[in-house]
């Protein structure tokens, strides 16, 4: 999807980001050339105009001087600044996730990416995209690092082992487009990669109708909570319920044994999941077993996203533009459902 | 002959001796006098020996990355071996070429020389890093000869301690061995610089180069060991299963990345501090022109060697850390910047009315002036988060740390050697040939990274053995590019070593400089001054105050080119 000119000099545009990091280039390219060449002018007309004429001359003295150097010191400084601010203004909009978004799942492995739609489709290299809507990468690995990167949108984002990392785009022009893995990650490292189709709302939908649906997310989630682990014989309410109450619980703050207090964000659940004793509610007993080593990554992410539907928040779908059934209720407004994240690059001020 | 007498009679000297002098390369030959000696000059030789294999090692290496990276496929290399290919080309650079060179070499050489003194003040500690160096260097060679690694130079977690099939704790224990190696060197020339001066020798009549060294000195005492400790942890957590940088075992990716680079950031400064150092002597030098700013330039090493502290984090803004952590990381990158431009624009002014030569080691030091110029300013397209999210593991850092590290660091230290040749060897190379690979060097070099700042805003990540066929045109340029370099490299290999056997003799001052190293003879004898020194004169100063016969050699000159 380059230019087909001889010597690509510039990538395709084809996100909300594309023109602000575009401008931030130039902004830097002008302002190089603009100390470049004066120094480079300078360097040639003095080495030149002041050539040795004769061997071991002993040119005048020049002390330095006061006034260049607190000019030469504060105009860097002033430029840094400039560039500084746009760089942080660019990146906040960049990493600032935002709340009303569509979900896409995604999980990287040695050496391939694993990608599900909030309607259940799944894809693996590939991931097919609206035009016109922000989408919301909610990622992790079942190995080592790697990062999702496409030039094309100008971003990208590291995936960790061990936790949620978010990244956001909206597309605005249809189109193939590279995806690659950004973080060395072993041997076919440069062979994981792939395309994103970036598409009409309309082709979208065909393409979603034309790929066979298994389970959404929050189905595959609940089939598992439910069924296939047990999570419901404790979790699922009732009076002889032993474990935490879950529904209502995503983003709210949740107090622990010990008196500390946590955000119930995406990790938190993740972490519960895996390592139930490092984080006990306040008022259970540390009776919960770990399933670490039993539930792969996906399922955890399908785990998360049917507690998060407990909560009110579904997996933003579709909706809007979507004929796809989506069997849970859709939520008329994704609530609260805003941070996740805390620490991380994720965190969405409010 | 009638050279030496002008020296002499620069020192102020009335005795003219004829006969040859012992000097430190013709103090002992054998082998013994050579491994147990405590001279520092001839301890500088033996890491010179030993750094130059590394940087051609690490130049084979580089010429594989390029030929595999001429068509789009991975075809010369497999991938396996294209990835410890690349691996052990960063490793060998950066651990035992770029950063021992300025330092452990010219520092080793020119620090004692340069402040009047007759060793370092640790001359056993200074022969047991060069040991120390050299059994870091074995390991790591051993780690590579039976199987290599695989891990790219930065062993990131956990790719490093769960999944690599290669030999990452032999090569780390190699690289955990040398930094200690780092750590005395910088240690020795600290207490250097405090203790040995000569009388007269005030700490701001110090030559730049000696504030260069003094600030990476710094910087080798306090960051080295938090590498090693890392490497170490990654050791544990490899052998023994230790959760500290694995998820899969308790432990956390990121905090590796916080360790790492809180040493390694501050390692590229290492690896550019003594370049500035190099490049401030020959510009002053070889427009015999006081430096512009003396104070500025100097206090920028040190402004430099403190903020690096500061911002590791500039690694890490796509990784997973805090955006507040990752703004006042790109602040603070921008801060740092400021010194860097303050020492460009002190150089350029230094040229101002001066008498400019364009001697070899003054072509490299222009060439520094513009590479370093390129690298720092496309260091401000990093520095800035929003861009750098685009930009950051793409060609563009690589074609970046290229141009600061070789670019600068490696132009700065060949300028520096042959600079400093005719005092090492009291010989003089083929000025003609030094004027070709100079500019080979910086032709090549320009062809070769130029094209991967393009390569990198168009998105192609780095350490990828294969690519998408329509980047081929630039990587073609960049192979080509490659190929020119490496002549221009290779030849100074070649003139230099003629240069011993039938290089004329270069005099004791061959550019009539009034550094103190130049008011030795060359080769120095081994205790480096016949009478200890006493500083009269200010730093670079060229005129009569330097004490130096400058209208008898003027004179002399003239009756060459009449004869």
């Amino acid at each position: 999807m380059q230019t087909s000119s001889w010597v690509p000099l510039f990538p395709d545009s084809a996100s909300t980001f594309s023109w602000q990091v575009d401008a931030l280039y130039f902004y830097l390219i002008i302002i190089s050339i603009a100390f470049a060449v004066p120094i480079i002018a300078a360097i040639f007309f003095f080495a030149i105009k002041y050539r040795e004429k004769e061997k071991f001359a002993t040119p005048e003295e020049l002390h330095g001087s006061l006034v260049l150097e607190t000019a030469w010191t504060i105009v860097p400084f002033i430029v840094s600044m400039t560039i500084f601010l746009g760089g942080a203004i660019v990146y906040y909009e960049q990493y600032r996730i935002p709340d009303e978004a569509m979900d896409v799942y995604v999980v990287g492995k040695q050496w391939m990416w694993k990608v599900q739609h909030p309607t259940g489709q799944r894809e693996i290299n590939e991931l097919h995209v609206p035009i016109g809507r922000k989408v919301r990468l909610t990622m992790t690995t079942e190995d080592v690092l790697h990062s999702f990167y496409i030039p094309a949108f100008r971003t990208k984002a590291d995936v960790v082992p061990g936790r949620y990392t978010y990244m956001w785009f909206e597309a605005t022009k249809p189109g193939k487009y590279h995806l690659y893995c950004a973080e060395y990650c072993g041997l076919n490292h440069s062979g994981m990669g792939g395309w994103i189709y970036a598409m009409e709302p309309k082709d979208y939908e065909n393409w979603l109708a034309g790929n066979v649906t298994g389970q959404t997310p929050v189905e595959a989630g609940r089939d598992l909570f439910e069924n296939k682990l047990g999570c419901a014989s404790c979790h699922a309410g009732g009076p002889s319920q032993r474990g935490a109450k879950l529904e209502g619980i995503y983003m709210k703050p949740v107090k622990l044994v010990g008196g500390q207090t946590v955000i119930a964000d995406d990790d938190y659940i993740r972490n519960s999941i895996l390592n139930p004793s490092s984080q006990i509610v306040e008022g259970y007993q540390p009776i919960m077993p770990t399933f670490k080593g039993q539930v792969t990554e996906e399922q955890l992410m399908y785990l998360v996203a049917y507690i998060k539907s407990l909560s009110g928040v579904t997996a933003n779908s579709t909706s809007g533009t979507s004929s796809m059934a989506n069997t849970q209720p859709a939520a008329a407004s994704p609530s609260p459902a805003a941070n996740s994240g805390n620490n991380s690059n994720t965190s969405r001020p409010k | 002959m009638q050279k030496v007498d002008l020296i002499d009679a620069a020192m102020g000297s009335d005795e003219v001796s004829r006969e040859p002098k012992v000097n430190y390369l013709t103090n002992g030959y054998t082998l013994k006098s050579w491994l147990l000696t405590k001279d520092h000059k001839r301890i500088a030789i033996m890491y010179l020996i030993t750094v130059s294999i590394f940087f051609l090692a690490g130049g084979l290496y580089a010429s594989a990355i390029r030929l595999e990276l001429l068509t789009p496929a991975s075809d010369l290399l497999q991938t396996a071996t294209y990835n410890k290919v690349f691996t052990q080309h960063g490793i060998l650079m950066i651990f035992f070429f770029l950063i021992p060179s300025i330092p452990a070499i010219l520092g080793n050489f020119l620090l004692p020389l340069m402040i009047g003194a007759k060793d370092l003040a640790l001359p056993r500690i200074n022969l047991l890093s060069l040991y120390i160096y050299w059994l870091g260097a074995l390991i790591t060679v051993y780690a590579l000869l039976v199987g290599g690694v695989d891990t790219g130079w930065t062993f990131y977690t956990p790719y490093s301690t769960t999944f690599s099939n290669s030999y990452v704790v032999l090569a780390g224990l190699g690289i955990f061995i040398n930094g200690f190696s780092s750590i005395l060197t910088g240690l020795n020339f600290i207490v250097t610089v405090h203790t040995m001066r000569a009388p007269g020798m005030t700490w701001f009549r110090l030559p730049l180069f000696v504030w260069a060294q003094y600030a990476t000195s710094l910087v080798m005492i306090l960051g080295t060991p938090v590498v090693a400790i890392t490497v170490l942890l990654v050791a544990i957590e490899r052998v023994a299963r230790v959760g500290i940088f694995d998820p899969a075992i308790g432990g956390d990716p990121i905090l590796f990345q916080h360790l790492f680079w809180f040493y390694s950031h501050p390692a590229v400064y290492i690896m550019i501090l003594p370049g500035m150092g190099v490049v401030s002597e020959l510009i002053s030098n070889f427009s015999r022109k006081k430096i512009f700013g003396y104070e500025f330039i100097a206090f920028s090493s040190i402004a430099i060697a403190v903020f690096g502290f500061l911002v590791w984090g500039h690694h890490m803004f796509v990784s997973g850390q805090s955006i507040y952590a990752s703004m006042v990381f790109s602040f603070l990158t921008m801060v740092v910047a400021v010194p860097s431009a303050i020492k460009m624009f002190n150089w350029t002014a230094t040229l101002y009315k001066g008498s400019v030569s364009y001697d070899t080691p003054m072509l490299y030091a222009i060439g520094f002036l513009g590479l370093f110029l390129i690298g720092g300013l496309t260091g401000l397209f990093l520095g800035s988060i929003g861009l750098t999210v685009h930009l950051t593991d793409t060609y563009f850092v690589v074609a970046h740390f290229h141009y600061v590290m070789v670019g600068g660091q490696v132009i700065a230290y060949l300028g520096g050697i042959h600079y400093w040749w005719p005092k090492m060897t009291g010989k003089m190379y083929s000025e003609f040939w030094g004027k070709i690979s100079a500019m080979l060097v910086f032709v090549g070099f320009n062809l070769t990274f130029f094209p991967q700042f393009i390569l990198g805003y168009l998105g192609m990540p780095r350490r990828y053995a294969a690519y998408p066929p329509e980047l081929q045109v630039l990587n073609i340029f960049s192979t080509a590019g490659a190929s020119v370099l490496g002549v221009g490299l290779v030849l100074p290999v070649i003139y230099l070593t003629l240069s011993l056997i039938n290089g004329k003799p270069a005099g004791d001052n061959p550019w009539m400089l009034p550094g103190l190293e130049w008011r030795t003879s060359s080769p120095p004898p081994t205790e480096n001054f016949e009478k200890p020194p006493v500083v009269t004169w200010e730093a670079y100063e060229f005129g009569d105050e330097s004490g130096l016969d400058l209208e008898s050699a003027r004179k002399n000159v003239k009756a060459e080119a009449i004869a």
